[in-house]
């Protein structure tokens, strides 16, 4: 067989075999096949009593939803359970109603279309996209005209002065974006801890004293008094904590000047693209963001092990208090949360 | 800035506050390390624990050793508490019946008249969180709504928002939660089964891990308002409804659109 | 109503109308177009319904949703949110979940309608691709729909952060990260973008203003102009006997296609109706309020941005640098803004690249059968394939839980065939579309399989083929193959240097790439070939008279 004849393509008369042309040519549009219900008068008035049908069932339907709107009331004084199956019922009652009440109409109309409106195939011809070579001509004419009534060409002062103020004029609506938010400055590589805060249980509240995480526990903490700072959740967003105790013989010799005993903190905020680092696995000691599955090793000072991203966890220095309680030794000594640019 | 702000500055106060702090984690060690021993509130008989160490000897001693000191992979039981035997051997998670990334739930193999004696038997080799009294485990004693919160920070990470579980590290996971007991879930907290961390009391008061099973026990009877939960495992599965019903039908619809009429 | 009735109120308004705005020119021009059938054809319109049914039911959300991060304490009918601190977009939208009638309903109808709208889009493009129906002079409806896409899915990202819950928090946070990450002028543009530091009060309501206002106005200028297009450069038919690259073969707009599409609205909004009912979407009663310390297992982006999420999780982190005081994140920056802008640029321009490849500057109305265009329909399978496999990607932790896989397992096997598996889908599927064309020439030369038995008096059995009508044969011939560019002399006739030769030689290449194991079609000198030898060989009992009374009645 051969797959590469020389001999096809191109609109070009036969080459060989006499009389052959080089392709096929269209066979036309075939006999129109005439359906039962334009030959059947029967066919043609069942067609009809179903299309009726079909719009009668979209009046059912929107009744459904009317009557569902008011006979199904959102009463407060239901228990929490009665009053979600109460949405329930009305969420069901109304999407079904509805979805009848629209396809109903949707169903009806093709069917109608398909079954009763005349299905011979029409034909509409194409005409080239381009204009004639005459309304080009005309119309390369008339442009040439308005460039030359215009002075656009003759007159360069004006044609460049009027070029250099639209390159200019975007500008200010650029600028006007400048008030959108303040400038960094050193936002991103500071949080809310200070030498001495307590670490508060997050979302309880409340101190934690040393003795208070035995081997294995963690506590997802935040720094005293953060409730009160203009914007709590921004504030959160840098400085949440995961704190952990683990034997101290497993720490690395790095993490121990930060930890008090084996209770070790460290930054909850990812270092890939900030979300909390929070699964913490007490037999590998692995953390694992579930974003995007970076996994740290507390035995290594939360150095990355697997995943996309770079930096270890920041260790949070902790030490206790005078009461016993939990507390920053010194705020974070590096930005918590995702790379950027002015992060050396 | 306050004086005591600035005074905080000044070098010798770290020097002072590490000296502090490491003088105050002594005593406090002291003073408050032996209270978490008294956890375990041993009311098992001495014939429990005897019938105990002879099913510890037959099912556990393999891997844990003799004297349950923890060998290789199995850890040492000693202070592990009543509670942690009941959860793993009452989700039949242990004697473990295979190795793999993590043992998981299975059917009990072991009677609870057993499981109470084991359990009482590991109890008396050390302090531990003991069994949870029933009126803790009362979802009707708890805050549904502060559970809610607690559960958000400190198990959906890994348990999913709504307990569906999730993936974990090298093939490990963490299970649904929709068919465990309450008792085996305030074990769980209390005691950090296998990857799980530890909870104790000291965290997550006794009130909050109730206030939890309170917000755990609303979601298994809440109906979905909405309609089919597919699976409450959010966008993916969400987007595959969206690819195979949404779109199969209006195709199904298309087709017969465009199909001729006979 | 009588007949009689119908028609004295018609040509009362129409008169009215008429006179107004010269209707009848309008009627005269468009009611008697002609559309072809087919139901691929339907995918667009699902997009642009969907388009509509967002629309409605967005405006409904909009008369009860309060697009501010202000708080206030949660105190509906949800009890196990009670008394939590939550945003009034947060409380809005339980509020119009749990306390409004059908607005459950509708919340669930538009964020169904979303997603509908976004797969409609996607296969709507790739039918549009393989079919070639982006060839001149359709190039730039191509571009127009590319844009409508992207936008789509940035309109939808919007509108996935307002309700302001956990899960859409924590996917808003992985963009800040992502702009973070942008070097130089990342931390500027998120300030700017959030008002301040993350995640501020500000993006409720300027994600609100472009997610109602903004980016639906150009949706809706962009949707309008690609709909005149399709009207100018009139439908594109697939091939067939009587479809030539010069008509349109269908129904006429009115009523046919009035009934027709005017009723699939009706159907794409009553199917999008019933998954509401049916289904629930982002329950953020259950994911909670947007706090910065917690996070849900199952953390997903909604499925459109799921190949991007994917991207990012199997990006290894090492390739992240610090130089010269400054953090430079291409574990960041690459999968999410190079990646994007690799897979859109080539597919924006492929319409010019093929046309440049294959030197073919005529205008294309009939479709090609995508068997019949081996390399492109490689290509797309090629795409489809990188974008699924970054799809599962973005979903390796559902995959591991429901597998019982390692996810670390999965994932450094991901990184692998995302690189592998793309390649060989397009290898296999090219050597799929010629096998098809051998088999449609086989079907041409031979007549198709009978099923019936014939023996030989001699013993031999044959099975009996039935020579094709000329209508069925119209399909497998019907169409153009295009050989590989010939190489041109570097000089021409004069013995000058021809300019663009390096570039020529570039296309020349591809070309061959495209071109070079193309299966053309069988031509009648073939057929009567094949004829004149099967008398020989085979049996004549089909009837080779037959056949060849085809042959001539094709002339």
């Amino acid at each position: 067989m051969s797959t590469n004849d020389p001999d096809h393509g191109g609109d070009g008369v036969a080459l060989q075999e006499g009389d052959l042309p080089a392709r096929f040519e269209n066979p036309g549009i075939p006999e129109h096949q005439h359906r039962m219900a334009d030959t059947d008068p029967k066919a043609a008035k069942r067609a009809e009593r179903q299309v009726a049908f079909l719009f009668v069932l979209s009046m059912v339907g929107t009744l459904v939803m009317i009557v569902g709107y008011f006979a199904v009331k959102m009463d407060h004084d239901l228990g929490f359970i009665d009053y979600l199956n109460r949405l329930e019922l009305s969420n069901k009652l109304l999407g079904i109603g509805m979805a009848i009440s629209l396809l109903g109409i949707g169903v009806g109309a093709v069917h109608w279309a398909k079954t009763l409106m005349p299905d011979e195939e029409r034909i509409d011809y194409r005409h080239l996209q381009r204009g004639s070579d005459e309304v080009r001509a005309e119309a390369v004419d008339m442009l040439a005209t308005g460039v030359e009534e215009s002075g656009f060409a003759r007159r360069p002062l004006i044609r460049n002065t009027l070029i250099g103020a639209m390159a200019l004029f975007p500008l200010p609506g650029l600028i006007l974006f400048r008030d959108t938010g303040p400038l960094p400055g050193k936002y991103l590589a500071t949080t809310f801890w200070k030498a001495g805060d307590r670490l508060m249980l997050d979302p309880e509240g409340g101190p934690i004293k040393a003795s208070d995480m035995v081997l294995g526990s963690v506590a997802h903490v935040l720094p005293e008094g953060i409730e009160e700072a203009e914007h709590p959740l921004n504030e959160k967003a840098k400085a949440a904590v995961l704190l952990i105790r683990l034997e101290e013989d497993l720490l690395a010799p790095e993490s121990l000047p930060g930890a008090h005993g084996g209770i070790v903190a460290y930054s909850k905020i990812c270092t890939h693209m900030g979300c909390p680092v929070a699964l913490y696995e007490q037999r590998t000691h692995h953390l694992l963001c579930p974003c995007h599955q970076s996994t740290f090793d507390l035995t290594q000072n939360c150095k990355v092990i697997f995943g996309p991203a770079k930096r270890a966890l920041p260790q949070l220095a902790i030490t206790v208090d005078d009461e016993g309680y939990l507390v920053a030794a010194a705020p974070f000594s590096e930005p918590t949360g995702p790379s950027y640019w002015e992060r050396s | 800035m306050s004086a005591l702000a600035a005074r905080r500055r000044h070098p010798l106060a770290t020097a002072l506050i590490v000296l502090l702090g490491l003088l105050v984690t002594g005593v406090g060690y002291a003073a408050v390390m032996p209270s978490t021993a008294d956890a375990s509130t041993s009311t098992a008989s001495a014939d429990d624990i005897e019938q105990g160490k002879k099913l510890f000897l037959a099912n556990c001693s393999t891997c844990h050793g003799i004297d349950a000191e923890g060998r290789n992979q199995a850890p040492s039981l000693i202070g592990v508490g009543a509670a942690s035997v009941d959860f793993q051997v009452g989700t039949g998670r242990m004697p473990l019946a295979m190795s793999g990334p993590q043992a998981q739930e299975a059917p009990v193999r072991l009677s609870d008249e057993q499981t109470a004696q084991l359990s009482a038997y590991v109890a008396s080799l050390g302090a531990g969180p003991s069994i949870p009294s029933q009126d803790v485990l009362d979802p009707e004693a708890g805050d549904a709504s502060k559970g809610a919160m607690i559960f958000r920070t400190n198990c959906a990470m890994c348990h999913n928002a709504a307990g569906a579980g999730g993936a974990l590290t090298r093939g490990k996971f963490a299970p649904n939660l929709d068919d465990v007991s309450y008792k085996h879930i305030y074990e769980a907290m209390v005691t950090g089964p296998q990857s799980m961390p530890v909870f104790p009391d000291t965290t997550i008061t006794p009130d909050e891990k109730t206030d939890v099973i309170a917000y755990l026990a609303t979601i298994r009877e809440t109906p979905n308002p909405g309609g089919m939960a597919l699976g409450k495992l959010g966008p993916v599965s969400e987007g595959l409804v969206a690819w195979i019903v949404g779109l199969t039908l209006l195709i199904g619809f298309a087709v017969w659109l465009g199909a001729k009429s006979s | 109503m009588s007949d009689s009735a119908i028609n004295k109120v018609g040509a009362t308004t129409g008169n009215w109308l008429d006179e107004r705005l010269g209707a009848s020119g309008v009627v005269k021009g468009f009611s008697r177009k002609v559309f072809p059938d087919h139901w691929s054809f339907m995918l667009g319109e699902i997009a642009l319904y969907s388009f509509v049914i967002l629309l409605l039911s967005g405006t409904f959300l909009t008369f009860f949703f309060v697009p501010s991060a202000a708080e206030v304490v949660y105190d509906g009918p949800y009890t196990t949110l009670a008394g939590q601190h939550v945003s009034e977009a947060f409380d809005s939208t339980m509020h119009l979940s749990f306390e409004v009638r059908g607005g459950l309903l509708m919340r669930q109808i538009h964020h169904w309608a979303a997603l509908i709208f976004v797969v409609s889009m996607i296969v709507h493009m790739f039918r549009i691709f393989f079919t070639g129906a982006f060839r001149k002079p359709r190039e730039i409806n191509w571009v127009i729909g590319m844009i409508l896409a992207i936008l789509a899915v940035v309109e939808g990202f919007l509108g996935y952060s307002l309700p302001d819950d956990l899960l859409s928090g924590n996917g808003l946070r992985i963009a800040q990260g992502i702009v973070l990450g942008i070097p130089v002028v990342g931390s500027y543009v998120s300030f700017f973008l959030f008002g301040g530091g993350f995640p501020g009060e500000a993006f409720i309501p300027r994600f609100y203003t472009l997610h109602v206002l903004l980016i639906p106005a150009i949706m809706l200028a962009l949707i309008t102009f690609h709909l005149i297009l399709v009207v100018v450069h009139k439908h594109t038919q697939y091939p067939g006997p009587g479809k030539t690259n010069s008509n349109v073969v269908g129904f006429p707009l009115f009523p046919i296609y009035t009934a027709k599409a005017g009723g699939f609205f009706f159907i794409v909004f009553g199917v999008t109706a019933l998954m509401g009912a049916l289904f629930t979407i982002n329950g953020i009663w259950v994911y909670g309020p947007y706090d910065p310390s917690p996070i849900g297992a199952g953390a997903q982006p909604d499925f459109y941005m799921g190949f991007l999420d994917g991207a990012v999780r199997i990006m290894p982190g090492f390739v992240e640098f610090t130089v010269w005081g400054h953090t430079v994140s291409p574990n960041i920056f690459l999968p999410t803004l190079v990646l994007p802008g690799l897979m859109v640029t080539p597919a924006l321009l492929y319409p010019w690249i093929e046309a440049w490849v294959t030197g073919d500057k005529r205008e294309h109305h009939l479709l090609d059968r995508p068997r019949n265009q081996p390399t492109r329909t490689g290509l797309g399978v090629m795409a489809i394939t990188l974008y699924t496999l970054l799809w599962i990607s973005g979903g390796n932790d559902i995959v591991a839980t429901h597998l019982h896989l390692s996810i670390n397992d999965i994932t450094h096997v991901l990184r692998v065939i995302v690189f592998v598996f793309p390649p060989l889908a397009y290898l296999i599927t090219k050597r799929i579309c010629l096998g098809l064309q051998r088999k449609d020439r086989e079907k041409v030369l031979h007549g198709r399989e009978t099923g019936r038995v014939f023996r030989t008096e001699e013993g031999e059995v044959f099975e009996l083929h039935a020579p094709l009508s000329a209508n069925d044969r119209w399909l497998l011939v019907g169409f153009d193959s295009p050989e590989p560019a010939q190489a041109l002399p570097a000089t021409d006739s004069s013995g000058v240097r021809r300019p663009g030769g390096a570039l020529e030689k570039v296309r020349q290449k591809i070309s061959k790439f495209y071109f070079e194991d193309r299966v053309a079609p069988v031509t009648p000198a073939e057929l009567a070939e094949a004829h004149h030898h099967g008398d020989h060989e085979e049996i004549s009992a089909s009837g080779g008279g037959d056949e060849k009374h085809a042959i001539s009645s094709g002339h």
